[in-house]
């Protein structure tokens, strides 16, 4: 049975054309991509992100028990604080990767993809043993928008008030919203400034409809996707699965590996790190206009040696841009390397992969 | 409601065949086709002088989401490609009916005989 989010009928209203996506059936997209993309580039974009899945926390060890369960450090991030980070197998392998709010020592709520609610909720409850803690998932009680874009700091606030205008990044406060607390959080998914809000059904139903009557467009998953990938922001079941490591990925910034604080897939890491990855994620520029596009084989001469994670026609950009996991000895920047598209090899060469930077 | 012209043939695979004079066809995706697959971001087609052969693949056309094999219509020598497209493939979404891909000199006009009418095609793209 596939669930429908709290706006699936405004969705169907708007003309959006829908696709499954995870449980869910999703808006990929209202008018086109390309025009959602750029709206959220130069102005304001909203996003119906219901679909992702919330799983609290909750007991006198939760904090304790959070930053056992994620690579990065929730002892000593202050309550308000958001720190994004990875849910980690005992090999070091990505569960998924999430954003943590810690609400205080003894509440943390965890952000998780839609494809991995469940897995999520079972691998945690596989591991509370020794902590005083609950798990619970409010995934189908809360929904969530995005408003993301350089003019969301523009509309929000005047709608919601709470001062969230000084929400600063990865903070995020409780405000008083339609005669209910929500949670509005400094974070997104975009390369862009922007807020999410986590609140029941009906009440981000009435501020969707609020968001629309001020001019913001609906943007659909397919932006989300090109958006996030030009910002080199990782997608799950792309460049981190079951089988991919956080550094391998390139995402050891946020691997508490420098602290003392143990962490489930810790032993694994600091393997990992002493003797080296064997392949990692870098970027992939084209110079023949093509689309490389995930799963696509990247070669140096003859040798196949990886594959894309994720690849565009960058919208920005307008170039053919990829992040594609290769074998170590090619990871440097300026290699030639070729991505096969449909049987012929396109020339290209290994840069850097935030492809997008957002001016401050 | 994706637009269907009359007076154009047209295949399974969603391509629309204009006639213009005797054994020399344009060669385009449909109004359907384009609806389908959203923002064109490129269109990858072979050479003047090539050819094709029909039901075979010769190209793809790339939206921001996902790459769409052509399939040849008809088969001949290929006389031009529509060198626009490279440029401006969001010209396939404007007007796909005006946006052709390739003009081709048929090596066999009674392959005509198997494409759809109008009102054939309508049917299969609603």
């Amino acid at each position: 049975m596939q669930k429908k989010t709290c706006l699936y009928d405004r969705h169907k209203a708007l003309g959006a054309t829908m696709e499954p996506f995870a449980d869910f059936i999703m808006p990929i997209r209202y008018t086109s991509i390309k025009e959602e993309h750029e709206a959220v580039r130069n102005h304001v974009g909203v996003f119906d992100v219901s679909h992702m899945g919330e799983i609290k926390i909750l007991g006198p060890q939760a904090a304790k028990y959070a930053d056992f369960m994620f690579s990065n450090d929730i002892i000593n991030l202050k309550e308000n604080h958001i720190a994004y980070g990875f849910m980690l197998h005992e090999t070091g392998t990505v569960v998924d990767d999430l954003l943590a709010y810690k609400i205080s020592e003894h509440e943390v709520l965890f952000v998780v993809n839609a494809a991995n609610i469940e897995k999520d909720y079972l691998h945690l409850v596989d591991h509370t043993d020794d902590f005083d803690v609950r798990i619970r998932n409010e995934s189908d009680q809360t929904s969530q928008l995005a408003i993301q874009g350089p003019e969301a700091n523009d509309v929000l606030p005047d709608i919601i008030g709470g001062s969230i205008e000084s929400l600063k990044p990865f903070t995020f406060k409780d405000v008083r919203y339609e005669g209910e607390m929500i949670i509005v959080s400094r974070t997104g998914y975009t390369g862009e400034d922007g807020f999410e809000v986590y609140a029941s059904r009906g009440t981000i139903r009435t501020l969707w409809e609020v968001l629309l009557e001020k001019g913001v467009k609906p943007v659909g998953l397919g932006a989300r996707d090109t958006l996030r990938f030009e910002a080199s922001l990782p997608l799950y079941g792309n460049e981190l699965t079951d089988e991919i490591t956080p550094l391998e990925a390139g995402f050891s910034m946020f691997v508490k590996l420098d602290s003392n604080q143990d962490f489930l897939g810790r032993e694994a890491l600091e393997k990992q790190k002493k003797n080296g990855v064997e392949h990692r994620i870098v970027g992939i520029e084209l110079e023949k206009r093509a689309v490389p596009r995930h799963g696509y084989p990247v070669y140096k001469d003859d040798e196949k040696i990886g594959y894309v994670t994720t690849g565009y026609l960058s919208i920005t950009l307008g170039k053919p841009i990829a992040m594609a996991m290769v074998e170590k000895p090619h990871t440097n920047k300026k290699t030639a390397v070729d991505v096969e598209i449909r049987g012929r090899r396109i020339p290209g060469f290994v840069r850097k992969r935030t492809f997008y930077k957002r001016k401050k | 409601m994706s637009k269907v012209l009359k007076d154009l043939l047209y295949s399974d695979d969603h391509e629309w065949v204009k006639k213009t004079k005797d054994n020399v066809v344009l060669v385009g995706i449909t109004d359907f086709a384009q609806s389908q697959l959203g923002s064109i971001v490129f269109v990858d087609l072979p050479e003047a002088g090539d050819d094709i052969e029909k039901d075979e693949e010769f190209g793809a056309v790339e939206s921001v989401k996902a790459a769409s094999d052509l399939i040849a219509p008809v088969s001949g020598e290929i006389m031009e490609v529509n060198d626009d497209l490279v440029g401006e493939p969001e010209l396939v979404n404007e007007n796909a009916y005006e946006a052709w891909f390739l003009k081709v000199k048929l090596s066999d006009s009674s392959e005509l005989d198997d494409l759809l009418s109008a009102e054939e095609y309508e049917d299969i793209s609603e």
